[in-house]
Formats: structure tokens, sequence, C-alpha cells
């Protein structure tokens, strides 16, 4: 198996077969976070800079540990603290990372489409940790390998994302990745939310809760991310709880065996009440623990130590 | 300012000029800077400087309504001179330059310094459009009277939309004392702010905020609603969307007197081109869907939009080499104007006459300028083009300083091979 390009900038132009070989892989590296010396040689030599213009925790924390796990250096370079503030540019500060010669980027950044300009000035494998409202491969491949994990398959499963799906890069790479995996992907939240042309990726869309909900084999509740809306267009959080956020009374539309997912941060009691995110049904914590495996895979893949191409 | 007492002939070419109707194989004779005679054979006088352009086109000085020359103030990203090469390379020997540079033309000293300029750089005839408003705020009207007397053509805040409806009322009727077109930037602003790409398929698959078609419908209506309510004459700039050429037909239907162009992004293009995060197709407004360029192709093939423009909207690497959000809009035009619109004949959307006359005596008309048509007695502007000659767009070879082409690489056929303006060569490949 060979991967068609050395970045990894989305979901949507990756094949299913290529998919599933981020996920086998995976699947064979997670055992490694559960040994008592939690790290293999594999990348030993190899530096990963995390490239970080954006405010970020669980994922910055996920690669970084991901990488370590394999060896590697990893150097956490954040906005706040760098000359992006003296008014470098993206392009700038990127040209003078390479020259100290790292072997993988990776980069969050608030613009859409930054990761791919990366990789027109950059003689390096690109990885893609979140850009504006494009998309989050490795939240997808993590949620992915999650909902595999719990129901033993994606093939024919109903998967629902409620909430802000305009300005959701999660919303984008989960409806690329489960389609491409067999799954139906249904898309529910106020209008105001919903992107004009959204049927014609191949989703369902809805504006009620209680329809969308019902058959659905994995609900994905979306953080609403109020610092990205300078005027939210929606009346309050309390009316958007009532209409959208999951609660245990509506936890009991679901089929038997149905799983809740969110990428995090929650926001207890807008979008997902804490009963519901602690429950029986909740699979957010494994989310976070496979986030390590799948982005020890995706290193590792796009390392240079298995890839054959360009 | 360009004297010119030689005598030129220009022999053999296919003489084309949409306002006359004329299209044979003529020579043409240049004295005095003006087009002495246009006969099947003329006999050089003595010492006439013989231009051969058997299998040439020869036609009308090509005139672009909607350039940005960005001096004063933008030096560095064009100068009026740079902005005068690139035109003259182009095959225009006419334009009019937008207001929005700094300070911007909204006074008539800097119409006057302009005009200066233009007629230092002495390449292109340069007609200077003075803003709609003082400091292009779209608060209230800037000197048009003082302006006019220094030389502007039209009244335009391009690259803002004069949001205030009272304000562009106001401007419609003060603008009839002079006679000349306000040109309309349509964009709704509370539809459009933040907006950085077509909303639809663009919007949807590269999470960037769109700006929805109904941003310009909108405005094209009200301006058109205006235009009725004050018998103003309008001008829209940049028409991009299905809807709006619709409006524009069915006003134009009822006898309104206005007029449209657009540009060749947005019949050569769509929201496709933004796909890959290029900031080169970043323009404003955004490139649209494959129903609208079809739309805008029809208009300019049934007559609803009047002139095609370059929208030349030269940049530096410094508002382009960035994120997708951070980057400026506009595409250089000046030099693929014309290779663009010849592809259009090429297609058989156009006829040869129609394709010319987009880009010479309608916009002439519109601007009321003596230009676009080779009439004898009138000023000897002329582009001769070599209709067969084959060209792939390279930024590196641009005499604009603006590298920002949404289309290089493009294989093309046809270009200005001689340009003239009153009879002197400005560019010669």
């Amino acid at each position: 198996m060979t991967l068609k390009s050395r970045h990894l900038l989305g979901l949507e132009r990756l094949t299913r077969a290529e998919i599933e070989y981020f996920l086998d892989t995976a699947g064979s590296l997670k055992e490694i976070s559960s040994r008592d010396i939690k790290k293999v040689p594999t990348l030993r030599g190899k530096t990963v800079i995390n490239l970080f213009f954006e405010a970020s925790t669980r994922t910055r924390t996920s690669f970084e540990i991901a990488a370590k796990r394999l060896s590697a250096d990893t150097i956490n370079f954040s906005a706040s603290t760098s000359s992006v503030t003296k008014g470098e540019t993206l392009i700038d500060t990127a040209k003078n990372i390479e020259a100290m010669r790292p072997d993988l980027v990776v980069i969050r950044h608030p613009a859409s489409g930054a990761p791919e300009l990366l990789t027109h000035w950059l003689d390096l494998p690109i990885i893609n940790a979140g850009d504006g409202s494009h998309e989050h491969p490795t939240q997808g491949l993590l949620d992915l390998f999650t909902v595999r994990e719990k129901k033993g398959k994606i093939d024919g499963l109903t998967l629902t994302i409620i909430g802000d799906i305009t300005h959701s890069r999660v919303a984008r790479s989960d409806i690329y990745g489960f389609q491409k995996m067999g799954a139906r992907v249904r898309v529910c939240g106020p209008p105001t939310l919903i992107p004009p042309g959204i049927e014609s990726l191949g989703v369902q869309k809805f504006t009620r809760l209680e329809p969308a909900l019902e058959g659905a084999d994995v609900v994905m509740a979306l953080r609403i991310q109020l610092e990205r809306l300078a005027a939210p267009p929606f009346p309050s959080l309390r009316e958007y709880s009532r209409l959208f956020g999951i609660n245990l009374e509506r936890l009991r539309l679901l089929k038997p065996g149905s799983i809740i997912m969110h990428p995090g941060p929650i926001n207890r009691g807008v979008e997902i009440s804490p009963e519901v995110a602690y429950s029986s049904s909740s699979v957010i914590l494994d989310q976070v623990e496979n986030g390590v495996a799948v982005r020890m895979a995706v290193l590792y893949l796009l390392s240079g130590r298995s890839v054959d191409a360009q | 300012m360009i004297t010119n007492q030689t005598t030129k002939l220009i022999r053999g070419g296919r003489i084309l000029d949409p306002a006359s109707g004329r299209d044979g194989i003529f020579d043409l004779l240049i004295q005095n800077g003006q087009i002495a005679r246009i006969d099947p054979q003329i006999a050089p006088p003595p010492g006439a400087e013989i231009i051969d352009a058997t299998g040439l086109l020869v036609v009308p000085g090509l005139v672009d309504i909607h350039t940005h020359l960005r001096e004063p103030g933008y030096e560095y990203k064009e100068t009026i001179l740079t902005g005068s090469q690139a035109a003259a390379a182009g095959g225009f020997t006419s334009l009019a330059c937008m207001a929005n540079t700094d300070p911007p033309n909204d006074n008539s000293s800097v119409t006057e310094f302009i005009r200066e300029r233009a007629q230092k750089a002495g390449l292109v005839n340069i007609y200077p459009v003075g803003a709609v408003s003082k400091g292009l705020k779209g608060e209230s009207l800037a000197e048009i009277g003082s302006m006019v007397a220094s030389g502007i053509v039209a009244v335009s805040d391009d690259g803002n939309p004069v949001m205030n409806s009272g304000l562009m009322r106001n401007a419609l009727e003060y603008t009839q004392i002079f006679d000349i077109p306000v040109i309309s930037h349509c964009e709704d602003l509370g539809l459009s702010q933040g907006g950085q790409v077509n909303e639809g398929l663009a919007s949807l698959r590269t999470g960037l905020a769109g700006i929805p078609a109904e941003a310009e419908v909108s405005m094209v209506v009200r301006d058109l609603l205006l235009a009725r309510l004050t018998g103003g004459k309008l001008h829209l700039a940049h028409i991009s969307t299905a809807r709006s050429v619709d409006a524009i037909r069915a006003a134009k239907a009822q006898g309104l007197k206005v007029t449209a162009e657009t540009a060749p992004h947005y019949f050569t293009l769509t929201e496709e081109a933004v796909l890959s995060f290029d900031t080169n197709a970043k323009v404003n407004p955004p490139l649209r869907s494959a129903a609208d360029r079809e739309a805008v192709r029809n208009g300019l093939r049934d007559g609803t939009i009047d002139c095609i423009a370059s929208d030349h909207a030269p940049h530096s690497l410094v508002e382009k080499d960035l994120e997708f959000t951070q980057a400026s809009s506009g595409t250089v035009g000046l030099e693929t104007t014309l290779p663009l619109t010849l592809k259009l004949v090429q297609e058989g959307l156009l006829s040869l006459s129609q394709a010319i006359a987009l880009l010479s005596i309608n916009p002439a008309r519109i601007l009321n300028l003596k230009k676009g048509s080779l009439s004898i007695g009138a000023d000897a502007d002329i582009t001769v083009i070599d209709p067969g000659r084959k060209l792939t767009v390279d930024p590196e070879k641009f005499r604009s300083r603006g590298r920002n082409t949404a289309f290089p690489g493009l294989q093309l056929q046809g270009r200005a091979a001689i340009t003239l303006i009153r009879g002197e060569i400005t560019f010669r490949e």
C-alpha cells in the first residue's frame, strides 16, 4: 500500500483504501500506549514541528504524545510566543522553520487552506491539524477509528452530525470520511448554521432534532464555537440547547447500542448535557485516547519510512 | 504629449470597424495623427512609413472602461507608467482608471495629477474616474463638478459599493448636469461581509465564508430602480451572476437606459478555481458557478452586457502570498483581456465584430468618448491584431508590475501585434 500524497490535508482527497490504511496502522500502534514503557524507536532521529496558530490543547498534546511515543523529537511553536506577533507572514515563518531541517510539519491555522499553502512552499510532509472551517482530517480519522472499534464496522451505519455545520472542519472531514467508508451521513442544526447546498455532498439535511436522531447509529454533537461567530445566528444558547442539545430524554430516542461522540471541548449543558457526556453511550474519552494512536499512524506513514510516493 | 507629423500606411490588413460595419481588406493612411483615408489600394505618399498588415486584423484602438492603476499611493503594485505599458501591450489605446487610490481621486487635484502622469507616460489615453463620495466613504458627494472640469469621465466608489441608497440616488441625479455615468460596484455588504468565495460549491468545499450571488443581484436591482426613478446614467460594473444578467435584460426590455460590463474571469472561470485556495483566483465579486458563467456569456452574446472590461487589479506578492483569508482580491487583466475575448470568438459564442465592439466602440460610447471607431478624421488610435499568434500566459513577461493573474499557463490564440495612438506606435511585438 502506498499513499498518493506525502501530505495529509483532508479526507476529501483520500481513497477508501487509504483511509483503511491509516485506520489499520493506528490499530496496530494503539497497543503501544498501554505498555509499561510507552515508546518505540520507529521515528528516532526525526523532528516533528507542531505549528499552532490557533489555541489548542487536545490536538496539540495528542500530536506531541504521538510523536514522543514513536521517539521523534517534537517542537511546539505557538503563534502567541512567536515572531508572528512581530508581523512575520506564514510563508516566512515556515521557510525559517524549514531551514532548521525538521522532517514533518503539523499545522493548525485559523485560515482555511493554510496547510495547502505550505505545501507549495516547503519540501516537507504537511499534516493538517485543523484549518479554519475546512478540514480536520486526523479528527475525522479518529472518529472513524472509534466507530469501527465500537460498532465493529462503518459500512451501512447512519451518522448524525448536530450543530454548526457551516463553521465546522470536523463536520467536513467526517462527512467525507464516513461516506467514503460506506456510512450514511445526516446533518442537523439551525438552517443559519448549515451551508447552502450541503445536500450536494450527499448528506441528508434536518432542521429538527428528533427525526435526525431516529435510526441513527452514531450521533456527533459539535461544539458551538462562539469564538467563530461574531453574531451568533440563533437567539441564545438557551434556545439552541432547547432545540438541539443532547440530553438524557433525547438519548432515549436513539436505538439501543447507539453511541454519542463529541470532538471536544464540550460546552456543558449547551450541545450536550453532562449526564450524556459521561453516560454509557458516550465514547468521548475513547475518541481522545484513539486520537493518539491515529496520530502515531499518520506521523509514521508520512515520515517517509514507508511512503513510496513523491 | 505625443505630436506626430509622420505619415504611416497600414497595408493589406483586414479592417474591421464595428461602428461603421466596415469589414474587408483595405489600406489605411495615417496623417498628422489622424485617419486620413481608408481605401482598397492607397499609393504610399513620399516618406510614408509602411506597416505591412497582411494576414492581420486592423481594428479601432481598444478601450478598457475599468482598470486600477494604483497611482497615487500604491506605486509598488502598479504605476501609471507600468499600467500604460501593460495596456499598450494588451492592445488598449484608452482606459478609465478607478478612484480607489491613496489619496482617492475624490478631488480635482488628484484628477490633475493622474492626467499629468498619464500624459508623461504618453502610451495610452487615460480617463480618470472620480469618486462618488468624499474619501470613498459613502457618506457625502465628492466635488464631482470640479473633477469633471479636470477631466473625469465617470464617477464610481468601485472597490466599495455605495450602500446608502439616498446617496446613490443623489449621485444619479447630480451627474445629469455633466451627462456622465455612475459606475456601480454592486455588493450588499450585509450579505457579503467577511466573505471570501462564492457561496455554494466553493464555500461548502473550502470552508471559507461565502458571498451569495444575491449580494450582487440585490444591489443591481436597487440601482436599476434608482436609475428609473432619477433618469440618471447607470453603468453596472463586473457583472458576475445569472440573476443580475436577467434583471438587466428585463430593465433594458422596458426601455431603461442602463449599461453593464463583465470581466474575462467571469466568462472564463468558475468557482472551481478557488478550490485549491489559489489566491490569484480571489476576486471581488467572487468567481461564480458554471450556470452563472453561462448566463454571463449569454448576456455578452445577446447584448445585455455592453462591454468587456479587464478590471485590472494589480497586487504585489505582499498581498497575494498569504492565507486565502488574508490575501487581497483582484487579478491583473490588461495583457490577457484581448486574447480571452478572442477565445469567445474561437468558441463560436461571439462574432469577431461583436468581440471587437465589446472592447472598443461600446465602452467608448458609455463614457462619451470620441474613440472606438475607424472613421476618417478620427484620432489614429488603432490596434493591429495577429489572430493566429499562439501564446501562453506567463506572468514573468507582463509589463504590469502585478503578477497576480488568474490565468497562469493558459494557452491562448490572438494578441495585439501593434498598438498606435494618434498614429504613434506605443507597442510593437
